[in-house]
């Protein structure tokens, strides 16, 4: 693998890394571990820890996929690894 | 008109529909037969994967699961979608580049060696056959109410009309029926949730509609809680599982959802990289429509039954009960003979002492089977009968696509992975391609006894087909790109692994085939997790058990490395499957 090579999986695993953890804040965090507290919380009739769990990281997995889209191809064509 | 004909209208052209698609799309070569020649458009391919993903569980069963589970059922929604995020991220780019046919295609190249390839061979026809078993199922529930005719002709008809589309187009075939499908199955699924939502909340997005008032002035959400208390049962919104067991039903389903074949293998039908990416994020989007309105669903369901049926003299009962009755899948027994529905939670003792046994209630009188909610909701709410033919339609959209994705990958199985490239690799692709409809026909016909002979509920049996595949094919393919040094020895011993604990805490806790079933219970599970959370010890498992023997041996040779670091990197990947 070369130098060029080597950084772009890089760059990758991180933007890969945040996106991640965020995919694991709004679905265990949100969604299941501090759910009780954030129930408090109301928007409407929802609690928000039951809106995160039933519909709002749903929300969050989209956005998160094609900002992931969007930066990889942006990523792809600097590094010029793409088609 | 009645419900009959607009059945036998609306499922009769989309039916035409199907089959049309299928004979302008056939397959002449294997690789049209398997990946539809590997040029289809990311858009086309988010909605087949969503059509192929979303299954007769998701349109039937999961909103009424929901219905039943509250809070509970979040783990479905949150599991079932999480995937994509694995999906987009960490496998669909690096398989598409890898570019071959099928998973354990991947499997075997990667860990060079036919018996990772057989291993993986297993698990694919293992975890297809315990979903296609819920898909068939589904699609002769539907037939047995909206056309009369009993489960099992149901299913047989089922058959009839995958095995002309699976067999003829494959997977060209496939994935443009998928595409129809979809428009049909959430078109169905959305204008009853619509009409429903602005019925009870004056708000036609049930998304928002779910969180809204009702005309009483209260929220529906604390309405159906409070409904839900006065009958002895918890309130929906609060949970009844350890918060440990929903963490790892959770992540069991997102990484089972990651692993699942079916679903794989549509990232190998797309020409580049980066469409590879696009589509798991349409996909995911169109999944979206549907997994957020199912939770409106679930709560509309349940406040309109509770409502309209419970406390209710026989002969006041809407129609809609009686149809159900005669399926079987709804029934009422009236126990202290007053001749008035009573529904309760009869299993809290508390309630049973304090409120039930006073007014004279001998115990809960409706047995509501959990797959009809959805398709009993038009009738619930009342609305014209061509909503409620166009439910049946959307239903059989989702079992069908599904089944086909699933039979797919079964037959390409045998005759890619086992005939291909292990038992005859100088066979032709005419040959291979003769091989590949043979087992297809074979697999409609297991499946279709599994679906008549069904191991359970349609969707738990599909929570099951989860754990297996997170307990065996997702580490593999994970080491197998981001670990260069993870070897063959490593990674079959975590497959096997991997599968055989997830397979045994499965038999004995949930199926009860081993052991004592005295110490099968709930207060016996390994660290209070269920058994369909138990894919993610599988997944656990497999990962330590794979990297501690491939530590121990030799590493994987150059030209192996080579190929993990060539997957990285996105371009190419057109060249990559032309071979």
């Amino acid at each position: 693998m070369n130098e060029k090579h080597k950084q772009y999986w890089k760059t990758n695993l991180r933007l890969m890394g945040i996106l991640l953890v965020i995919w694991f804040i709004v679905s265990y965090g949100c969604g299941i571990l501090f759910r009780d507290a954030l129930d408090n919380i109301k928007i409407g009739g929802f609690g928000l820890g039951f809106w995160f769990a039933q519909q709002g990281s749903i929300y969050v997995f989209v956005v998160l996929i094609f900002y992931y889209v969007k930066r990889m191809n942006k990523i792809d064509h600097q590094f010029g690894v793409d088609e | 008109m009645d419900i009959q004909v607009w059945t036998f209208i609306i499922v009769g052209i989309t039916f035409a529909i199907y089959i049309g698609i299928a004979i302008w799309s056939r397959a002449g070569s294997t690789k049209e037969f398997y990946v539809a020649g590997g040029g289809v458009p990311p858009l086309a391919n988010g909605l087949a994967t969503a059509a192929d993903w979303m299954s007769a569980a998701s349109f039937l069963g999961m909103a009424g699961l929901i219905s039943f589970m509250g809070y509970d059922g979040s783990v479905f929604l949150m599991g079932w979608t999480g995937g994509y995020v694995l999906l987009a991220l960490l496998l669909a780019p690096y398989l598409r580049k890898f570019g071959k046919f099928t998973v354990p295609d991947f499997i075997g190249d990667r860990y060079y060696s036919n018996v990772a390839r057989t291993v993986a061979i297993l698990a694919a026809l293992f975890v297809s056959f315990t979903y296609v078993a819920g898909q068939m199922r589904g699609v002769g529930v539907v037939f047995a109410r909206f056309l009369e005719v009993d489960v099992d002709t149901g299913v047989y008809i089922g058959m009839a009309i995958v095995f002309i589309y699976a067999t003829l187009g494959g997977m060209k075939g496939i994935t443009y029926t998928q595409v129809a499908q979809y428009c049909i199955l959430i078109f169905a699924f959305m204008v009853p949730a619509f009409f429903i939502s602005m019925q009870l909340t004056g708000n036609p997005l049930p998304q928002i509609g779910m969180g809204g008032k009702g005309e009483d002035g209260m929220y529906l959400l604390d309405k159906i809680n409070q409904l839900h208390t006065d009958l002895g049962f918890k309130e929906y919104t609060a949970s009844s599982k350890s918060m440990t067991d929903v963490l790892f039903i959770t992540a069991a389903l997102m990484v089972g959802t990651a692993g699942l074949p079916h679903v794989i293998v549509r990232f190998f039908t797309v020409p580049k990289v980066r469409d590879a990416r696009k589509s798991a994020g349409w996909a995911l989007l169109f999944i979206a429509i549907l997994y957020t309105t199912a939770p409106a669903i679930a709560v509309f369901a349940k406040t309109n039954l509770l409502s309209t049926v419970n406390n209710k003299p026989a002969e006041e009962l809407p129609a809609w009960v009686g149809n159900w009755q005669e399926t079987g899948l709804l029934s009422w027994e009236d126990h202290n003979e007053d001749g008035v529905v009573q529904y309760y939670n009869d299993k809290n003792p508390e309630y049973v002492a304090n409120v039930a046994d006073p007014a004279g209630l001998k115990g809960n009188e409706l047995t509501i089977d959990r797959d009809i909610m959805v398709l009993a909701n038009p009738e619930i709410a009342g609305l014209p009968n061509w909503v409620i033919a166009l439910v049946a339609a959307g239903g059989l959209a989702a079992a069908l696509s599904t089944a086909a994705g699933l039979l797919l990958v079964i037959s390409t199985s045998v005759s890619h992975d086992l005939i291909k490239k292990q038992i005859a690799p100088n066979i032709s692709d005419k040959g291979e391609l003769l091989w590949a409809r043979v087992a297809a026909v074979a697999a409609v016909v297991v499946a279709g006894y599994f679906g008549i002979n069904p191991p359970g509920f349609v969707a738990s049996v599909v929570a099951l087909a989860f754990g297996l595949a997170a307990a065996s094919f997702f580490p593999a393919i994970i080491l197998g790109i981001f670990n260069k040094r993870m070897n063959k020895e490593g990674a079959i011993a975590g497959m096997v692994g991997g599968l055989l604990i997830t397979c045994y805490y499965i038999a004995r806790f949930k199926l009860h085939w081993i052991g004592d079933p005295e110490t099968s219970g709930a207060d016996h599970w390994w660290f209070g997790i269920s058994p369909e959370g138990f894919g993610t010890i599988g997944m656990f498992v497999n990962f330590a058990i794979a990297l501690t023997v491939s530590r121990f041996t030799p590493a994987p040779p150059q030209q192996v490395q080579d190929m993990v670091e060539d997957i990285r990197i996105p371009k190419g990947a057109g060249a990559a499957q032309e071979h």
